[in-house]
């Protein structure tokens, strides 16, 4: 059906397609709506959801670890202080390997407070262990969302699917949804890892271990998320196949002789796409690299892509605030170190606080990494 | 019995443990500074203690509480609280 429908309506209802056993959640701007609007299918009996309105985000996600610790398929939405004040349970969600799926709704952080889009709240817990996945369009973030239950039951790993605030969240868009059954045909019936309440046989979950266990534990966990890609890819394959629309977890865009690229994360990558449309139009040769995957860190599929190009320019919607760059430059800079002719990368934060990011804005920023020459570390793109 | 390490391969994934013996062995009530006491006159069986329990104390025998299993009791004092006869009272651990 092609519907218009803003980022949360829709992300609301390809959870109603979803149905997951349990919701808990908290309301938090720009993520309201998501559960808010989803309540309303609780309310009118279109799902068969347990919702667990709670009284704070950490026990929302807490009430997420105990459901999906019982093997049922759980969801919730946040943002911002919201995902701020879960952050203890990210990692204990992570920990025992619940693929509980999460939408976010970008949002930077306070202090000062700030409702708008950034990416603050999601690269702050980029190292929780869960999956996160940053999307460029209202059709992406519903996509994604019902790719992610399945990616994260296959992978055993709980998982993020960030929609920049309000630029998403509120605008609207043309949107292609799925049939209901098409759905939940593809997503099959949860394949737990364990159950909880299985009595017959009996189970003891989140265990104390020392320092015996401890690192072995957690050794297990990083191999879960290092092979998360095939389990990504695989799906992606697979939605693309029945529904036709593939998004690859890094997309080259008009790349081909590219000697100047933009590496970019979320609603960005339209605005980079006009930008990069203009200059070729102008036979300037620069492409945009779209990373839809922050956690796992495609390290190899980056490296392989990004050695094609002379000048790279890297955009971060976060800063890392004294860091050497932003933090997704940081990680990309590393991913190329040991190449033997490295490309020159330059580091650029953009859009905090929801500040707009123009194709007029992305252009400075080809025209500059064109030039190659940058005096800054970190360059902020349309502060005063 | 040392038991042999196991490597991380070998481990259960998201740290659950079946093997309820090693769970067994670790007798987690060694930190208690309280201790509930349970006073068989007052109890009327109700066995709230034992559904709220977190850590299975509660001794039961023939669906009745008999006690409190003091290697496992970590003295939280839940089953005092909800214990509506005030059969069960938190007591100083001595030293
Ligand atoms: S004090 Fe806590 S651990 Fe001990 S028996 Fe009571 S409820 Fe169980
Ligand atoms: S809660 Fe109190 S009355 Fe009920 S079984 Fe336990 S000790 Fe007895």
């Amino acid at each position: 059906m092609i519907l218009a429908k803003t980022g949360n309506e829709a992300l609301a209802y390809a959870m109603k397609q979803i149905n997951p056993d349990v919701v808990a959640a908290y309301p938090i701007t720009p993520s309201t709506e998501i559960v808010q609007l989803f309540s309303n299918y609780v309310a009118d009996g279109e799902v068969d959801t347990e919702f667990v309105p709670v009284e704070s985000e950490h026990s929302a996600m807490t009430a997420c670890i105990g459901a999906a610790a019982c093997g049922r398929r759980v969801m919730t939405a946040t943002a911002s202080q919201g995902l701020a004040l879960m952050h203890e349970m990210l990692f204990i969600a992570a920990g025992l390997r619940l693929p509980i799926v999460m939408a976010v709704a970008s949002r930077s952080l306070s202090s000062p407070l700030n409702i708008h889009g950034d990416h603050s709240d999601s690269v702050a817990s980029r190292d929780s262990g869960w999956l996160q996945f940053f999307c460029e369009t209202v059709q992406e973030g519903y996509d994604t969302l019902i790719m992610a239950v399945k990616i994260a039951e296959r992978a055993y790993l709980p998982a993020i699917v960030a929609i920049d605030g309000f630029i998403l969240s509120h605008c609207q868009e043309r949107i292609e949804t799925l049939e209901d059954r098409a759905v939940r045909e593809f997503l099959g019936q949860p394949k737990p890892n364990y159950n909880l309440l299985d009595w017959r046989n009996p189970i003891l979950v989140g265990p104390a271990t020392l320092q015996d266990y401890y690192f072995e534990f957690k050794r297990s966990e990083i191999e879960g998320m290092r092979r998360a890609l095939p389990v990504i890819e695989e799906v992606q394959q697979e939605f693309g196949q029945r529904f036709g629309r593939y998004y690859p977890v890094l997309e080259e865009y008009r790349c081909e002789d590219a000697e100047a690229v933009l590496v970019v994360m979320g609603s960005a990558c339209g605005t980079c796409r006009v930008a990069v449309d203009q200059l070729r139009a102008e036979g300037r040769k620069v492409g945009l690299v779209k990373l839809r995957v922050f956690r796992p860190l495609v390290h190899n599929l980056l490296r392989t892509s990004l050695a094609k190009f002379p000048k790279i320019g890297v955009m971060d919607r976060v800063d890392a605030v004294n860091s050497y760059g932003g933090p997704l430059f940081t990680e990309i800079t590393s991913v190329l170190y040991d190449l033997p002719e490295r490309p020159k990368v330059f580091s650029y934060v953009y859009g905090l606080g929801g500040r707009e990011f123009s194709p007029e804005d992305a252009r400075m920023v080809y025209e500059q990494v064109l030039s190659g020459k940058k005096d800054e570390l970190v360059t902020y793109v349309g502060v005063r | 019995m040392a038991r042999k390490l196991k490597g991380w391969q070998e481990l259960p994934c998201g740290a659950i443990i079946s093997d309820l013996q090693a769970v067994k062995e670790n007798k987690t009530g060694a930190w208690r500074s309280l201790r509930p006491v349970w006073n068989n006159e007052k109890c009327r069986q109700c066995l709230l203690c034992w559904i709220y329990c977190p850590d299975s104390a509660i001794l039961i025998q023939d669906g009745k509480v008999v006690g409190i299993d003091y290697d496992y009791c970590k003295g939280c004092g839940i089953c005092a609280g909800i214990c509506p006869a005030k059969a069960i009272e938190m007591e100083k651990e001595k030293k």
